[in-house]
C-alpha cells in the first residue's frame, strides 16, 4: 500500500512537471518580435557595436558564441536554437549551402555591404559561395610564417624553411588537419583542396619527414610561444601576427611565395531564422564603415570593408602588408573548400598516420 | 635516505597538483596579456573582471545551475534510493545498473541526445534546458553515494519509530534521514562539482544568449583567453581554500566540544 502511494505521488509530480515544461515550449512561437539572435565566434565583435545597434534600431540582440565551426554546425543543423545571423568560415559556409541550411540574402536590404565591401573580397568569396548570394564577408586573413629575426638571419620566402634542419626543435606547426596539409601541399605546388591520393600521399610523406624537426603541434599557443621567444618559426594566422608583433617587435610575418590559405569569415542567415528582417539590418549595420572600424580595432583581424580600412588612423596599420596584403600580387591564394565526407575522411586518416608516426 | 625519498615523492606530487594553479594565480597579476611575458604587477584584471557583466552573468548562471540542479538531484536521487531499498534484491541490481549507465555514457552522447529530445518536445532552449540536463546527469551520482548508506541502515529502527506512533514522514526525517545524511552530503557535493565544470552537455543544451563559465571560457579559445578569467579562477580557488579551512577548523572544534562533553 505504501509503495503504491509513493508511486502515485512520483507519477503525479512528473506529469505536472512535464505539462509545465511543454507549456513553456509552446509559448516560444517565433516571428518578428524585435529580436535578432546572433551566433558568432568568441571575442569576435566589439561589445560596444552591439550596444549601438540596439540603441539605434530598438532591436534586442541575443548574442551567443561558438569556438569552432565544427561545434557550431550541429547546433544550427539541429535547429535547437533558431539563430538569425551566424558567422562561419568559408568551407563551412559551402557545407551549409550544400546541405540547404542557408537563406538567400536580399541585397536590396544591405546597401552598406554592397557599397563598402571591397570587390576583391566578393571575388574571393566565390570560391565557396559561387554567386555571392548567401554570405557577406566580415573578417579575413591569410596563413603565413611568423619568424623571430634574432633567431633566423636569412630572408624567409618559402614554406621550405619549415623543413630546414638548422631550425630543429624551433619550428611550430598548426595542429589541425587542413592547415598542416595546406603547408605541405603548397610546398609541393599542389592545390590545398586536392583529393588526389598521390598528391596527398606525397604531402603526408613530407609532413612525416618534417616531424622530427617540429618542436610542437599547437593551435593558439603559437602566439604566446613566439612572443616568449620559445621558437624561431611558426605557422600563424595573419590576424594574430599583428598582435604578436606589438608584443615582440623582433617578429616578422611573411606570406610564402608558394601561396597560402586565405580565409574569410562571413555573415550568413540560416534558413530557419525567425527574424530575417532584423538579421539583414544587423548584417548591414556591421558593414557600416564606422562600425567595421570599431570591430577591426577590437579584433585586429583584417576587415574586408575598404572604406573602414581607409579610415584607420595609424599609417603603419592602414598600409600594413600583414593586415592588408595586396591580393592582386598573389595568384596562388586559395580558400578551403568543403571536401565532402569522403574527402574529410581521407585527410583525417592521413593526418592520423602523420601524428602517430 | 629513505626519508629523503619520501619527502621528494611528496614534493613532486604537490608540485604536479599545485604548480598549474600557482601559474594561473601569478598570471592573474600580469600586466601583459600574453602568457609568456611578465609585464609587471597589476590589479587591473580584477577591476575589469567586476566591470565585465557577461563574465559575472556567466558566473551567476553557473552557480545558480549548480546549486539548483544538485539540490533537485539530491531530492530525486534520495527518493529513488528509498524506493530501491524496498525492492527485491534482483530488481535492485537491475535498477542500480540502469542508473549507472548514464555515468559511463560519453558526455557528448548525452548532450546530443538531450538536445534532440528537447527539440522533439518543442522545449525552448535556455536556462531551463541546462538545468534539466544537469539534474539528469547528477541523479546517478547522488544515488551512487546515498545507496551504500541506505544499505547500512537497520530497517528495524524505522519500524520501531512507526510502532512508537510516528507518521511515515516523521519516521523518515527523525530516524532515516540523519543516518543517511552523510551520504546525501557527499552526493550533493559530487553533483555540485559535476555541474560546475560540465562543458559539453551544457554546450548542446544551452540556448542563445546564456552562458556558463565553462562555455564562456571555451568560446574565448580562438582569440586567447582573457586574463580576467585568470583573476576569476584565482578568486574561486581562494574562496574554496578558505571555505575548506573554515569547515575543517570548525569541524575540529565541534568534535572536540562533544568529546569534552562526553568526558564530563
Amino acid at each position: 500500500m505504501k509503495k503504491r502511494k509513493l508511486l502515485a505521488l512520483t507519477l503525479a509530480v512528473s506529469i505536472t512537471a512535464a505539462t509545465l515544461l511543454s507549456g513553456c515550449g509552446s509559448s516560444s512561437s517565433g516571428g518578428e518580435n524585435g529580436q535578432v539572435v546572433v551566433y558568432n565566434w568568441g571575442e569576435y565583435i566589439d561589445p560596444e557595436a552591439i550596444a549601438m545597434f540596439e540603441e539605434e534600431t530598438g532591436i534586442e540582440v541575443i548574442y551567443d558564441e561558438f569556438e569552432t565551426n565544427e561545434m557550431m554546425y550541429p547546433k544550427v543543423e539541429a535547429g535547437a536554437t533558431q539563430y538569425d545571423v551566424v558567422c562561419p568560415s568559408d568551407y563551412m559556409i559551402q557545407k551549409m549551402i550544400d546541405n540547404d541550411l542557408l537563406m538567400q540574402l536580399d541585397f536590396s536590404k544591405l546597401p552598406n555591404a554592397t557599397e563598402h565591401i571591397g570587390e576583391q573580397y566578393w571575388e574571393q568569396s566565390r570560391q565557396f559561395d559561387t554567386d555571392n548570394m548567401y554570405s557577406v564577408p566580415y573578417c579575413w586573413g591569410t596563413v603565413g610564417i611568423l619568424y623571430n629575426k634574432t633567431m633566423v638571419d636569412e630572408p624567409v620566402t618559402s614554406w621550405s624553411i619549415l623543413w630546414d634542419e638548422k631550425y630543429k626543435d624551433n619550428i611550430l606547426m598548426q595542429d589541425s588537419v587542413r592547415d598542416a596539409f595546406m603547408v605541405a601541399l603548397k610546398l609541393n605546388g599542389n592545390s590545398m583542396n586536392t583529393t588526389n591520393e598521390a598528391e596527398l600521399e606525397a604531402a603526408k610523406e613530407a609532413l612525416i619527414e618534417q616531424k622530427p624537426l617540429v618542436q610542437a603541434y599547437v593551435i593558439d599557443q603559437v602566439r604566446d610561444k613566439m612572443i616568449g621567444g620559445e621558437a624561431a618559426i611558426g605557422v600563424i594566422y595573419s590576424g594574430e601576427a599583428i598582435y604578436t608583433q606589438r608584443e615582440n617587435p623582433d617578429l616578422e610575418y611573411v606570406i610564402p611565395e608558394e601561396g597560402t590559405n586565405i580565409w574569410i569569415d562571413s555573415w550568413v542567415i540560416p534558413k530557419n531564422a525567425q527574424n530575417a528582417e532584423n538579421a539583414h539590418k544587423f548584417i548591414d549595420f556591421m558593414c557600416r564603415p564606422d562600425i567595421a572600424l570599431m570591430n577591426f580595432e577590437y579584433i585586429t583581424y583584417s576587415t574586408p570593408n575598404v572604406t573602414a580600412q581607409s579610415m584607420i588612423e595609424d599609417d603603419d596599420i592602414r598600409n600594413s602588408s600583414i593586415a592588408f596584403p595586396d591580393l592582386s600580387q598573389y595568384t596562388n591564394l586559395e580558400t578551403y573548400s568543403y571536401l565532402g565526407e569522403e574527402g574529410d575522411a581521407l585527410y583525417n586518416a592521413l593526418w592520423k598516420e602523420v601524428k602517430s608516426y | 635516505m629513505k626519508t629523503f625519498f619520501k619527502r621528494f615523492y611528496i614534493a613532486i606530487i604537490f608540485i604536479f597538483l599545485y604548480a598549474p594553479i600557482a601559474t594561473l594565480i601569478i598570471l592573474s597579476f600580469n600586466k601583459s596579456k600574453t602568457r609568456s611575458k611578465w609585464g609587471g604587477f597589476t590589479l587591473n584584471w580584477y577591476i575589469s573582471l567586476f566591470e565585465d557583466e557577461t563574465i559575472l552573468q556567466a558566473l551567476w548562471n553557473t552557480l545558480l545551475i549548480a546549486v539548483l540542479s544538485s539540490l533537485i538531484a539530491v531530492v530525486i536521487g534520495t527518493a529513488a534510493c528509498i524506493a530501491m531499498q524496498s525492492m527485491s534484491k534482483k530488481m535492485r541490481t537491475v535498477f542500480m545498473g540502469i542508473t549507472n549507465i548514464p555515468m559511463l555514457n560519453a558526455d557528448i552522447v548525452t548532450g546530443i541526445s538531450l538536445m534532440l529530445l528537447y527539440i522533439s518536445f518543442g522545449i525552448r532552449f535556455g536556462f531551463s534546458t541546462i538545468l534539466l540536463s544537469h539534474i539528469t546527469f547528477n541523479i546517478p551520482y547522488v544515488i551512487l553515494s546515498v545507496m551504500p548508506r541506505m544499505k547500512q541502515l537497520n530497517p528495524h529502527t524505522y519500524e520501531a519509530a512507526l510502532d512508537l506512533g510516528a507518521s511515515h514522514i516523521q519516521a523518515f526525517f527523525k530516524v532515516v534521514f540523519p543516518e543517511i545524511l552523510p551520504g546525501i552530503m557527499t552526493g550533493f557535493l559530487m553533483a555540485f562539482t559535476m555541474s560546475l565544470d560540465d562543458f559539453i552537455i551544457t554546450h548542446f543544451t544551452k540556448g542563445a544568449g546564456i552562458d556558463t563559465l565553462s562555455t564562456k571560457i571555451y568560446s574565448e579559445v580562438r582569440k586567447g583567453i582573457k586574463p580576467e578569467m585568470y583573476a576569476l579562477s584565482t578568486i574561486i580557488f581562494i574562496t574554496v581554500i578558505v571555505l575548506l579551512f573554515v569547515i575543517n577548523v570548525s569541524g575540529k572544534k565541534s568534535s572536540q566540544n562533544t568529546k569534552n562533553k562526553a568526558q564530563r
